[in-house]
């Protein structure tokens, strides 16, 4: 799309104007994140530039305080068990919506989906006070459960959009050649919707690791998140160990994105869509 | 269509043996299959009515459910629903509030409907423990007097009105109260006195910084979306990294790093000043213009993405055709290439609307008292006033703004056209 020869004075001032404010948006997007970066090997106890020294203090404060070791733990904990669970509950139900002779599949993939709508402070208070009577609050369970159910409506759109496409006449040619419905699964389905069953589970993990509201309604000291001891950092004590954190959890999401592309190009090979 | 199904089918004859009809069985079969259907989504659909659908009822039923009088004072409240309401109640209605007192005195738990009581008017908290401590040492001969006498405000009308009102146990104090409305003394619906009306600025507030957020998102994405869906495939998909790594990024992550930005003594700070742009260090944080930059950096790629993918789409021939016919630049633009971007553009600024309105960390995290949206007093009157009822109310109107505008969302773009990523 270069700029035509014959292009005048307004065509030129819109194609560098375009450009340039497109450059400053992407500045802005992308300069916050990667400004905390260098900062958090600051050898001071300052957020400014220039830094006076590099030193990876604040990294050995990450790993070596005991309270941010045990955040690092329960997130992970937290991440892994809702993804499982959101990935098998999540997989099963798109299975079902998928199939044309689904009764009443508007209200009920509306039902599956609001968590994903409803604003999270609403989630979080009406789970903190129907968990508590259940003995819920402050537990791991509680956790995994909440998570879950914030975190599934990914799974079920990932794999539904996997599946959107498919061509049933497939499951007929398996049967037909023999198989029984598990190898018909495993060696026809599985395949199909395993790149939307992955993106949907880093979905899930993704949802779980960032959630900060539900947590802090639900989680007690013992359940403390990443999110939530940061939440807990910036309120009291800006501290540089909190950009040590926010620096590995960049990272992190830059080995999520890399990911979840890779498996949504691959998905549109094997379903013969081309970009 | 399952493999399982198909067996069954074809493993026996059509006609033979069963006696059953061609036509029954298959809508034998056909019901089987609705249920096999039914029963593979049921798990999640029980999952999601226990562990959210119910949490969310229960907290809305709240809005409107608040036995805390009618449970903690019963004889009152059942006596005074006879009551005139126009002057001071019978004997009998003293009676039976000093039994009711004695009672929830003794068992300690006289503040659940003495702090329900303090919510419709401030004072009867005190006023109800002072007379539950006091009712012990009453004679039970003319209570009435004794009441007035402990404290004159037994002999109020108002008093009385106060607990009539609160001794249903389905209430729509919270929810008038949630829009600053009231009940009057007359059963009217009118608004609260000046220095009780704090809800409607809030809920005003919450829908202008989510305009604002709205319409900065807006701005800011579509020359960004456009050069995007105009660039050669492979630079796109390289400046489309920038734009899906803050997506990716902990939302904690990003509102630290605008704090340590827009600090008084912030790279924001230091750099304006290098440029001779600020003469001292500006406030860009803790108020308004903190919270609206850093919203917008969190939903401007929920605003990217849908523009983007209609831009991609729209075939450029119309401009073309539209040029070829004499049309300037800015008519091309205007008139051809925006129309076709609406749906795009709606999309956008609805979701980033709905992701606005129930935004809750960021503004706590980056906004000043005066920047607080309906969340943080949700979460408020959770945590700190233990007023669940309040909550309830303003969760309740919180709710119905975000299904309205989902409405119109799903109505505009469709719940299953909703991608990710």
């Amino acid at each position: 799309m270069a700029l035509p020869d014959y292009a005048g004075m307004p065509e030129k001032t819109v194609y560098y104007g375009v450009r340039v404010l497109s450059g400053l948006v992407l500045l802005f997007l992308i300069a916050p994140i990667l400004v905390i970066v260098p900062l958090s090997f600051n050898a001071e106890a300052f957020f400014t530039y220039p830094m006076p020294g590099l030193s990876l203090r604040w990294y050995l404060d990450f790993f070596g305080s005991a309270e941010w070791q045990r955040a690092l733990y329960n997130s992970l904990f937290f991440g892994i068990a809702t993804t499982l669970l959101s990935m098998f509950l999540g997989t099963l139900a798109a299975l079902g919506l998928a199939r044309p002779e689904f009764p009443w599949r508007g209200p009920v993939m509306a039902l599956i989906i609001s968590p994903m709508i409803v604003p999270l402070i609403i989630a979080a208070v009406g789970m903190f006070l129907f968990y508590a009577d259940w003995g819920l609050v402050n537990t791991r369970l509680g956790m995994v459960l909440a998570h879950t159910a914030l975190a599934t409506p990914f799974v079920v759109i990932t794999v539904t959009a996997t599946l959107t496409g498919f061509d049933a006449r497939l499951l007929r040619a398996a049967a037909s050649l023999g198989a029984n419905p598990v190898t018909t699964f495993r060696r026809v389905t599985l395949p199909m919707i395993l790149p939307g069953m992955v993106s949907g589970g880093i979905f899930a993990f993704v949802t779980s690791f960032d959630e900060v509201v539900v947590a802090l309604f639900l989680a007690g000291s013992e359940q403390r998140t990443l999110p939530r001891q940061m939440w807990s950092g910036i309120r009291e004590q800006l501290s540089p160990t909190i950009l040590a954190a926010a620096t590995l959890l960049v990272l992190f999401s830059i080995a999520m994105l890399v990911t979840v592309e890779m498996l949504r190009r691959r998905s549109e090979r094997l379903r013969g869509i081309s970009q | 269509m399952t493999a399982s199904t198909l067996s069954s089918a074809t493993s026996a004859p059509l006609s033979e043996g069963t006696g059953l009809s061609l036509k029954k069985r298959l809508a034998r079969s056909e019901r089987r299959r609705k249920l096999q259907a039914a029963l593979l989504v049921a798990p999640l659909l029980l999952f999601i009515l226990f562990t959210f659908a119910a949490p969310i009822g229960k907290l809305l039923w709240r809005a409107v459910h608040s036995p805390e009088v009618a449970e903690g004072l019963p004889k009152t409240s059942q006596i005074i629903q006879a009551w005139d309401g126009k002057s001071v109640p019978e004997e009998a209605v003293f009676v039976a509030l000093a039994q009711d007192l004695d009672t929830a005195y003794a068992e300690q738990r006289l503040a659940v409907p003495a702090k329900r009581l303090n919510y419709d008017s401030p004072g009867m908290l005190s006023l109800l423990m002072k007379a539950g401590r006091k009712v012990a040492s009453f004679d039970s001969e003319n209570l009435r007097q004794q009441f007035i006498d402990a404290d004159p405000r037994w002999g109020e009308v108002e008093t009385w009105r106060v607990i009539r009102n609160a001794s249903s146990s389905y209430t729509d104090f919270f929810l008038l109260r949630a829009l600053d409305l009231t009940r009057s003394a007359s059963g009217e619906i009118v608004s609260v006195s000046d220095d009780e009306a704090i809800h409607l600025d809030i809920l005003y507030r919450t829908f202008w910084i989510s305009a604002l957020v709205t319409a900065a998102c807006l701005a800011l994405s579509y020359p960004l979306a456009w050069l995007l869906a105009n660039l050669p495939a492979k630079t796109a998909n390289l400046l489309m990294i920038c734009v899906l790594l803050p997506f990716w990024t902990s939302l904690l992550v990003r509102t630290t790093a605008w704090i340590v930005l827009l600090q008084n003594n912030g790279v924001v700070n230091q750099v304006m000043q290098l440029l001779g742009l600020f003469d001292a260090p500006v406030q860009l944080i803790f108020n308004r213009f903190g919270v609206v930059v850093a919203m917008t950096h969190v939903l401007l790629p929920f605003m990217i993405l849908p523009l983007y993918s209609v831009m991609k789409s729209i075939p450029p021939v119309y401009a073309r055709a539209a040029a070829s016919l004499g049309a300037n630049p800015w008519t091309v633009f205007w008139k051809v290439y925006v129309p076709q971007t609406l749906p795009g553009v709606g999309a956008g600024c609805l979701l980033v609307f709905i992701m606005a309105v129930g935004y809750y960390i960021t503004p706590a995290l980056v906004g000043g008292p005066r920047d607080q949206m309906l969340s943080y007093f949700v979460a408020l009157h959770t945590n700190e006033t233990l007023n669940w009822s309040m909550a309830a109310a303003l969760a309740a109107v919180l709710f119905a703004a975000t299904l309205v505008l989902y409405a119109i969302y799903s109505r505009l773009v469709g719940v299953n056209n909703m991608k990710l990523g």
